[in-house]
């Protein structure tokens, strides 16, 4: 009996809690489906009267929505598909090629994971401009390229590749290059897949970089474009609450999809090394 | 060898590089820039920049605006902190219950809030709390209580971003307690079992020390996080009212990216740097000191 | 550690599929020439719509329409040409223009309006016109125009037992005085926000000596004309003629404005149109509009408004211009103040409008011709964000008419420090012509 009401106090709580964190995107969801103007009423309405799509459509043909969607993506997947490459590469020198100094410039770059990147941002914003990238999508990615925490992660994930398998390949007589495209990378496929979840998460996620270095609409990502709207349009409730699910949407599904990955690799990043 | 060393450069080589341009040479201009008065005349014609020394470092100290910056800083750090790991660490808790069901599902639901995008987030969180048709204030007349102006009112605001932070933030944090949970051994557990230890003193005397290096790395990176904050005030509150949710990242964005004074913004970043510098180290100092890391 | 199945075709096939939507994008046939014009909130909705017009007598010109929030125009204007991405045209609000001036990013129009058929520089009301000339340079030319003046509520004046609104400071205290103390304690005079600074800019725009001296080096707050205009501001205070709130705080002025919470309002252009619409249709008759009072008689008031101008770095300048006399014409100008109740800088633009039989236009007509502009230096936004400050404190009784005058200067004097440092440098650089 005492089992019974603890069991039902823990999972009371639990359910409570899931509540609590699922409810604003519930609302969020139900709103966007509302005509325009039934949100702001006297009780908030939970559900949608009559249910429309005719915010979403607002939102693509009128507010250019279509357009900070590919941009979003566009940005997002080339950080993803460069970041790769260049994290991978670095990681797997750092794990398991022995070279002078290796140590202690894999400290440095430890050491540098306290330093916020907005010490960094008044002067790469001048550096970009020397280079004629400020609003363009390699200005928004330039800080995205290569990730200290992306490197550490590889490190961290590539030390247990056994030396043995490395070293058989080199009497074989097969090139670094080699080797690496050939017997490290199918190796290191799980962190390949954790890692591209998380810079292309928050790649999608990221705010205040963009809305420095994004000067015209036309190449807005849709969290620049959502907070622009948000801010001129603060009546419309059900049109913004569409495009906070246009701009959500996409991660939340790569998330449901990949959980298993993307939980595995915060707990293997936030191992100290 | 002599080629393995040479490989092992090949691919450290386009990593380095572009962390060393778009990385290390900005943070030490931007501590360059911070020594000079950087501002829109000098961007018209670098003539018209000066050295400066300490000159922003000392008129940072005199700025009102800096002060009240942050203090909303800290205040958000130091209630928001605290608050989103007791929550964090109590959701691990009970999902680590042996009598829970549904783990998945739950674990799922209290993470979701953590990968949404951080400005779309906010913007619902705007009207969630809007002071006339949101649903916070629908809920409170529910219960039969006065609305509150949460975002309206400067005293209400700061603790409503805090909430947004605590809703955002707590399943990140579950996640990693949940892992330092599992981790520790069950042999603990049965001993104390077998002490007769309440449930109240195995959490304080098994739990809490086995968890205490999760504990810290959880701290530092909540902390890390929260001084940060500027995408909040940003899109929730625009700073207002009455200035009382400008953070100071967002007077950052504002001196350097507003009124273009990128001297002075350099200044107040580094500012910030030292200040989250100094309070992880003594952090650690603190942990160190009672033997956990 | 333990190893997962690899799961990676999930994200390959995300990533395929997001190439390919982006090659499509670039496809797009390049176009003849495109003239980007960026411009604010409401004007930029409407003036999209004065565009295919503008197309049609110009094949060869495709113009781009972005809009910029308000809030964030000016920033974003700084960050472009910061990151050397400016657009050919842009709508600047006017007491900008000397910061983009000095900054060099405007295209000087002199040569362009002389040559010009149909921008006639003689038909603009004069403070508004001089606003757009920097040290002689002409940098803009005028879209729109937005000056300060007296709504009243002619009801409570003739209660009160005046047939006219004031004309000068000391006609308007006696009215103030005489309705405050026929409303009573809780009600006043006239609503003079403490966060806004318009008011007190234009008390101190009508005095004879300028906010600043020595070209804009040094605030000139310690005159006796800046002094008189903070005595003033201080009086209607200290008399309990206003009430001592913000605009946070008298959030809806127009409500207030019909419950006779107070009979004088400062305000601009804008609010006829919403003094028509909030206020109920028996009420239509007992307000209207005058001038402001001046010191001795018929005051000036400031000259606001937004310009059009033409970026440096523009490589469609002969396109630009082209937009720009089109939006100039006449009776373009009469279709967007339809479209969004700007008033228009030209006297013949006014004329043949709905403007001119517009009786509570008619006000602004007369004071559009007594507009000055504030001193154009490139500081002044920051300067003037200090008057809100001060006389907040000085409302308050924190300060002194001589401590706030004393305040203002040193707070100038700050602000004007690196400019004075750079004029030094740069002989080059005319000081600002005192008007």
């Amino acid at each position: 009996m005492k089992l019974r009401l603890a069991s039902v106090c823990v999972n009371g709580t639990l359910i409570g809690m899931a509540l609590i964190a699922l409810f604003p995107l519930l609302w969020m969801l139900s709103v966007s489906f509302m005509q325009p103007g039934m949100a702001s009423a006297l009780p908030p309405p939970l559900l949608p009267a009559h249910p429309t799509f005719a915010n979403y459509r607002d939102l693509f043909a009128q507010s250019g929505m279509g357009g900070y969607f590919l941009n979003s993506l566009l940005i997002a997947t080339i950080a993803t598909l460069i970041s790769l490459v260049f994290n991978l590469m670095a990681g797997y020198a750092f794990a398991k090629l022995r070279f002078a100094g290796r140590e202690r410039l894999f400290q440095a770059l430890i050491g540098g994971l306290v330093i916020p990147a907005q010490v960094a941002m008044m002067p790469l914003f001048l550096l970009l401009k020397w280079m004629g990238l400020v609003d363009t999508y390699l200005g928004v990615m330039a800080p995205m390229l290569v990730t200290i925490f992306g490197i550490f992660l590889v490190r961290q994930y590539a030390r247990s590749i056994p030396d043995e398998l490395l070293e058989a390949a080199r009497i074989d007589g097969a090139g670094e290059g080699r080797i690496f495209v050939q017997i490290v990378l199918p190796l290191l496929k799980p962190i390949v897949v954790t890692l591209a979840i998380f810079t292309f998460l928050a790649s999608w996620n990221d705010f205040m970089w963009p809305l420095i270095v994004l000067t015209s609409q036309q190449h807005y990502t849709l969290p620049v474009a959502l907070a622009a709207l948000s801010r001129e349009r603060v009546q419309d409730t059900e049109q913004m609450m569409a495009g906070a699910v246009v701009t959500m949407l996409p991660v939340l599904a790569l998330f449901l999809m990949m959980q298993r990955h993307y939980i595995q690799g915060l707990l293997l990043g936030s191992v100290k090394g | 060898m002599k080629s393995r060393r040479m490989a092992a450069w090949m691919f450290l080589a386009p990593a380095l590089l572009v962390l060393g341009v778009f990385f290390v040479l900005p943070v030490l201009g931007g501590f360059a820039l911070s020594l000079t008065d950087f501002d829109p005349y000098a961007l018209a014609d670098l003539h018209n920049l000066r050295f400066i020394g300490l000159g922003n470092y000392l008129a940072l100290l005199q700025r009102p605006e800096f002060w009240s910056a942050l203090g909303n800083t800290l205040y958000f750090v130091l209630v928001g902190v605290p608050l989103t790991m007791l929550a964090s660490l109590g959701a691990a808790l009970l999902l680590n219950h042996r009598l829970t069901r549904w783990h998945a599902a739950f674990r799922t639901a209290l993470f979701a809030p953590v990968v949404t995008t951080l400005v779309a987030a906010a913007v619902v969180w705007r009207y969630v709390f809007n002071t006339r048709f949101g649903l916070a204030n629908g809920l409170l007349s529910g219960l039969g209580l006065d609305p509150v102006d949460w975002l309206g009112d400067p005293r209400w605001a700061m603790p409503t971003l805090i909430l947004f932070a605590v809703w955002k933030n707590l399943g990140y944090n579950m996640i990693l307690f949940l892992a330092g949970l599992q981790s520790i051994p069950p042999q603990l557990y049965e001993a104390a079992r077998i002490d007769g230890a309440s449930a109240p003193r195995t959490f304080w005397h098994v739990t809490l020390p086995m968890l205490g290096p999760t504990l810290l790395m959880v701290g530092i990176l909540t902390l890390s996080g929260y001084f940060q904050m500027f995408t909040e005030p940003y899109v929730i509150t625009e700073g207002g009212p009455l200035q009382s949710t400008v953070s100071v990242l967002y007077l950052m964005y504002e001196d350097g990216f507003k009124w273009w004074n990128l001297g002075m913004a350099s200044a107040v970043a580094f500012m910030l740097f030292v200040l989250m510098f100094a309070i992880t180290s003594g952090l650690l100092l603190f942990a160190r000191r009672r033997g956990h890391a | 550690m333990r190893l997962w199945r690899a799961r990676g075709w999930h994200c390959a096939a995300l990533l395929a599929v997001a190439l390919l939507l982006c090659a499509c994008r670039h496809a797009a046939p390049p176009a003849t020439q495109t003239v980007t014009f960026w411009a604010m909130g409401r004007e930029g909705e409407s003036v999209r719509r004065l565009m295919p017009a503008f197309e049609r007598e110009h094949p060869d010109i495709r113009v781009r329409v972005e809009i910029l929030p308000w809030k964030a125009a000016h920033q974003k204007l700084l960050t472009a040409f910061a990151g050397d991405v400016t657009p050919d045209l842009c709508q600047l609000g006017n007491t900008w223009v000397p910061e983009l001036a000095a900054l060099g990013a405007l295209q000087p129009l002199g040569a362009q309006v002389r040559a010009s058929k149909s921008v006639d520089p003689d038909d603009y009301f004069p403070g508004i016109w001089d606003t757009n000339r920097i040290d002689g340079t002409l940098y803009g030319v005028p879209w729109y125009v937005d000056t300060r003046l007296l709504f009243y509520r002619k009801d409570l004046l003739a209660k009160a037992g005046f047939d006219h609104p004031p004309r000068s400071w000391g006609e308007w205290a006696r009215q103030m005085a005489a309705i405050k103390a026929m409303v009573g304690p809780s009600r006043y005079a006239v609503l003079l926000p403490l966060n806004e600074f318009e008011q007190l800019e234009s008390l101190g725009l009508q005095q004879p000596q300028s906010m600043l001296r020595d070209g804009g080096r040094y605030g000139n707050f310690q005159s006796p004309g800046f002094k008189r205009a903070l005595r003033f501001y201080s009086e209607i205070f200290r008399n309990d003629w206003a009430p001592k709130v913000t605009n946070a705080e008298a959030s809806n002025p127009w409500a207030e404005f019909g419950r006779g919470y107070f009979a004088f309002y400062v305000s601009g252009p804008w609010n006829i149109e919403e003094f028509k619409n909030r206020l109920p249709a028996s009420q239509q008759g007992d307000w209207a509009t005058a001038p402001l009072p001046g010191p001795d008689g018929p005051g000036t008031s400031l000259a606001g408004g937004a310009s059009l101008v033409i970026f440096r770095a523009s490589r469609h300048k002969q396109a630009a211009w082209k937009l720009i006399e089109y939006l100039s014409r006449p009776d373009v100008q009469r279709t967007f103040y339809q479209l969004v109740g700007d008033m228009p800088p030209r006297r013949s633009a006014w004329d043949n409008s709905a403007l001119a039989d517009d009786p509570h236009a008619h006000a602004f007509r007369v004071q559009l011709e007594r507009a000055r502009p504030v001193p154009k230096v490139p500081e002044w936004e920051r300067i003037a964000a200090q008057l809100a400050l001060v006389e907040e404190r000085m409302a308050h009784g924190q300060l002194s008419v001589d401590q706030a005058a004393q305040l203002l200067n040193a707070r100038a004097d700050a602000i004007l420090a690196k400019r004075r440092w750079v004029l030094a440098h740069e002989p080059s650089k005319a000081p600002e012509r005192s008007p």
